[in-house]
């Protein structure tokens, strides 16, 4: 094995490839040759670092430097001032206002540091591609733990003491899933991993498969030795060809190395994995509408019981678990339950992943024990809210989930306080709102989300979001009246009832949600018209402060509409009834003159 | 014996479907999967290319057709040269999204979904990229442009004239 002084680790994941990440590699590669330095230093392609709005990011070892917004154009100087001088490249470290300027490692950045990283574990240290580093780290120990030492009903055993609820959404106890499926007969089982990751704005799935994906397949077979099942299939998503090209290689590896295949260890267990793609159907996350989709099917749901242990794929008994879920298999087997169950709250053990987007200064994925707040991770792991604005909203769960609001900004987050809440835990989307984003038009964004996705198989859902949408575009296009409130939640507690799966039976939460902490909002659209957050177009009208007006007529000359009009070097004036609202003049104005209200 | 129908040399595209299919399996479970290669190499799905996969997979052509128009990544009409996908997934959307979106459509002149009249570009609403931390974001013919704002449309959209 070859000896480096140093290790310049790449994120390789699909945010910072957007931005050159690739080119960076490339050139840092180039560099590192043009000064013979190939055997000292080692360049390596990790998954994601979770911190995606400072991408690309690389990160120097020994001395755990973290560069952050790195270009591929900076390669020559880092390589010329860090690897052969010594000296880190200033201009590229991370810099926050609350933090000491010369904060050079990354545990110590207040984004890393309140974080406990366990199905992300590999995630940005490794290199995804290669199966000897996993192994490096004691990836697949557990497996041989499993099918060497244990037996099938240990396995599951340790799992349920370990308290592994489901991380796709539902919650379910994962070691009770695997005991309904492991005595039932049959001639074959499966075991399904769910990589449809539809929830929009979630993507933790997705990197822990760009990232690691060996810890998945290593679940998988562990999962297949507990029920007794030699075929596993990963159904993902079609939109993350980067996770599907590393699981591809992944694969191929573990069955050289003899991982998947027959007699794995020499104890006779055999397990295989295939991939099946998604075609872009968020229903196709249900299980029931997965199994078919991944039979070659329309993914449309079916009633259960018979649940998929019983009667699952190709109508054999299936275990199906979340990636996230399956990350944290292997963790638990290496280091016991007892340490798993150690972290987190009574009833909710071990970490989340969340993936922080929206209105927040550190956009990216964390995970965190559960039980922590929601202060701790918008104020100190999301650095706050952009530009000073005031904090509104955390809507979690994603079109399934609801709102959280400023009361719960202190209540440790696990299953159970979130339910109570009136949202969801879900797959882990958190989506930050400022006081700049309308209630109301977030509602009626999910709900066009979940009517466009609804499947169509059973009426409630079909139909009654659909009415439920209309209702909605009427109220934020200023035509709302008083009984749309009451009809909208007569409707939402039907199609809550009588939907045939989850997709159905949570669509209408963001608006009762929304309805029950920002009621208010709703008013303000129905009875006075106005939007108070200044988002829906109907409700808005310009004006121009004759105060601020110049009178240059560059708004008058840009209106489409021609619905501006005035004297050079006097006031405008915009005419309502031609006015569109496109807020062209608001765009042109350099005096800022023009008002939205 | 020679082929008697009229034409005696096999479609292209047909070709093209029965290399897939070797590669894959002709098993109903792979249908996704063949239908998004079958995509891939030919742009899009029309009704002879499923009746051509529904004889060779024997599958019903009915089912074939049922499951290209229930997910949203299969299309049976051709799209244009270049396509531009904005994710308007929720990050995407609370940063404004929807602003680029409609700035797209005022300056191409289509509605999402359409292709240009010149058949230069399709403009589509997709699902999250997964690429939150760079929102807004679009992605044209795979190349990602993100933390986007209207005034940058003009600019995406020369790029490729």
């Amino acid at each position: 094995m070859d000896f480096y002084r140093a290790h310049v680790l790449i994120c390789a994941g699909t945010g910072c490839s957007s931005m050159d990440s690739r080119l960076l590699r490339q050139n840092m590669h180039e560099e590192i040759l043009k000064r013979g330095l190939d055997k000292e230093i080692k360049v390596i392609e990790t998954g994601c670092f979770g911190f995606c709005n400072m991408g690309p990011i690389m990160v120097v070892y020994p001395e755990g430097t973290f560069y952050c917004q790195v270009q591929p154009s900076d390669a020559a100087q880092i390589v010329e001032e860090h690897l052969v001088k010594g000296r880190p490249v200033e201009r590229l470290l991370y810099q926050h206002e609350k933090e000491s300027t010369d904060t050079v490692e990354m545990e110590n950045i207040e984004f890393f540091k309140h974080q406990k990283r366990v199905a992300l574990e590999n995630c940005g240290k490794i290199n995804p591609e290669n199966i000897e580093e996993y192994i490096a780290q004691d990836g697949y120990f557990a497996l041989a733990q499993c099918v060497k030492e244990m037996k099938p009903e240990e396995v599951i055993d340790v799992i349920k003491k370990s308290g592994l609820r489901g991380r796709g959404g539902a919650g379910f106890p994962t070691g009770m899933k695997w005991s309904f499926a492991a005595p039932v007969q049959a001639d074959q089982k499966y075991v399904v991993c769910n990589a449809d990751e539809g929830d929009p704005g979630a993507f933790m799935d997705r990197s822990v498969l760009e990232g690691d994906p060996h810890s998945v397949l290593e679940a998988m077979a562990i999962a297949g030795y507990a029920i007794g099942a030699s075929q596993g299939y990963i159904y993902v998503r079609a939109e993350y060809p980067i996770a599907v090209e590393r699981l591809k290689i992944a694969i191929k590896q573990a069955r050289e190395y003899g991982l998947l295949g027959k007699n794995i260890f020499d104890s006779g267990f055999n397990f295989d994995v295939d991939i099946r793609l998604g075609a872009g159907a968020f229903v196709c996350g249900e299980e029931t509408a997965l199994l078919a989709s991944t039979e070659g099917r329309r993914g449309e749901p079916r009633p259960r019981p018979p649940f998929p242990a019983v009667s699952g794929l190709f109508g054999k008994p299936t275990v199906i678990n979340n990636v996230e879920t399956l990350a944290n298999i292997p963790k638990i087997i290496r280091n016991g339950w007892e340490w798993f169950a150690a972290m987190g709250t009574e009833k909710s053990k071990g970490t989340k992943v969340f993936a922080l987007a929206g209105k927040i200064n550190n956009i990216g994925l964390i995970e965190i024990p559960m039980g922590t707040s929601l202060r701790t991770i918008i104020y100190d792991i999301g650095g706050g809210i952009p530009k000073g604005k005031k904090f509104k909203a955390a809507q979690t769960g994603g079109p399934s989930g609801g709102c959280l609001t400023e009361a719960h900004l202190d209540i440790p987050i696990d299953y159970e306080n979130l339910t109570a809440a009136g949202s969801m835990m879900g797959s882990g989307g958190l989506i930050v709102m400022d006081e700049d984003t309308c209630m109301v038009d977030i509602a009626r964004f999910f709900l066009e989300f979940t009517q466009e996705e609804s499947c169509g198989k059973c009426p409630p859902c079909r139909i009654g979001t659909k009415r439920m949408l209309e209702i909605l575009d009427k109220i934020t296009s200023g035509n709302g009246t008083p009984e749309d409130l009451t009809n909208l939640q007569t409707l939402a507690e039907t199609i809550k009832d009588a939907s045939l799966c989850a997709l159905g039976q949570t669509a209408p939460n963001p608006v009762l949600s929304t309805i029950k902490h920002f009621r208010h909002e709703y008013e303000a659209h129905i009875y006075d018209k106005k939007c108070p957050a200044g988002v829906c177009q109907a409700l808005l009208s310009y004006k121009i402060d004759a105060r601020k007006c110049k009178g240059c007529s560059l708004c008058a000359r840009n209106c489409p509409t021609e619905a501006i009009s005035g004297k050079i070097k006097e006031p405008y004036v915009i005419d309502q009834a031609k006015c569109i609202k496109c807020g062209e003049c608001m765009n042109r104005c350099k005096f800022g003159a023009v008002i939205k209200e | 014996m020679s082929c008697k129908c009229g034409s005696a040399v096999k479609d292209e595209r047909f070709v093209k479907i029965d290399q897939i299919l070797e590669q894959n399996g002709r098993d109903e479970s792979f249908l996704i999967q063949n239908l998004e290669q079958i995509q891939t190499a030919l742009g899009y799905l029309p009704e002879d290319v499923q009746s051509y996969l529904a004889e060779a997979m024997d599958i019903p052509l009915s089912k074939i057709y049922g499951v290209v128009t229930f997910y949203s990544l299969f299309t049976t009409e051709p799209i244009g040269k270049h396509k531009i996908s904005i994710c308007l997934g929720t990050a995407c959307y609370v940063k404004g999204a929807g602003d680029i979106l409609a700035e797209f459509e005022r300056q191409l002149d289509v509605k999402v979904g359409e292709t240009t009249k010149d058949g230069k570009f399709t403009l589509q609403a997709c699902r999250c990229l997964g690429a939150c931390g760079l929102a807004p974001v679009l992605n044209v013919n795979g190349k990602v442009f993100g933390r986007l704002t209207a005034d940058d449309v003009a600019g995406i959209i020369g790029q490729f004239e």
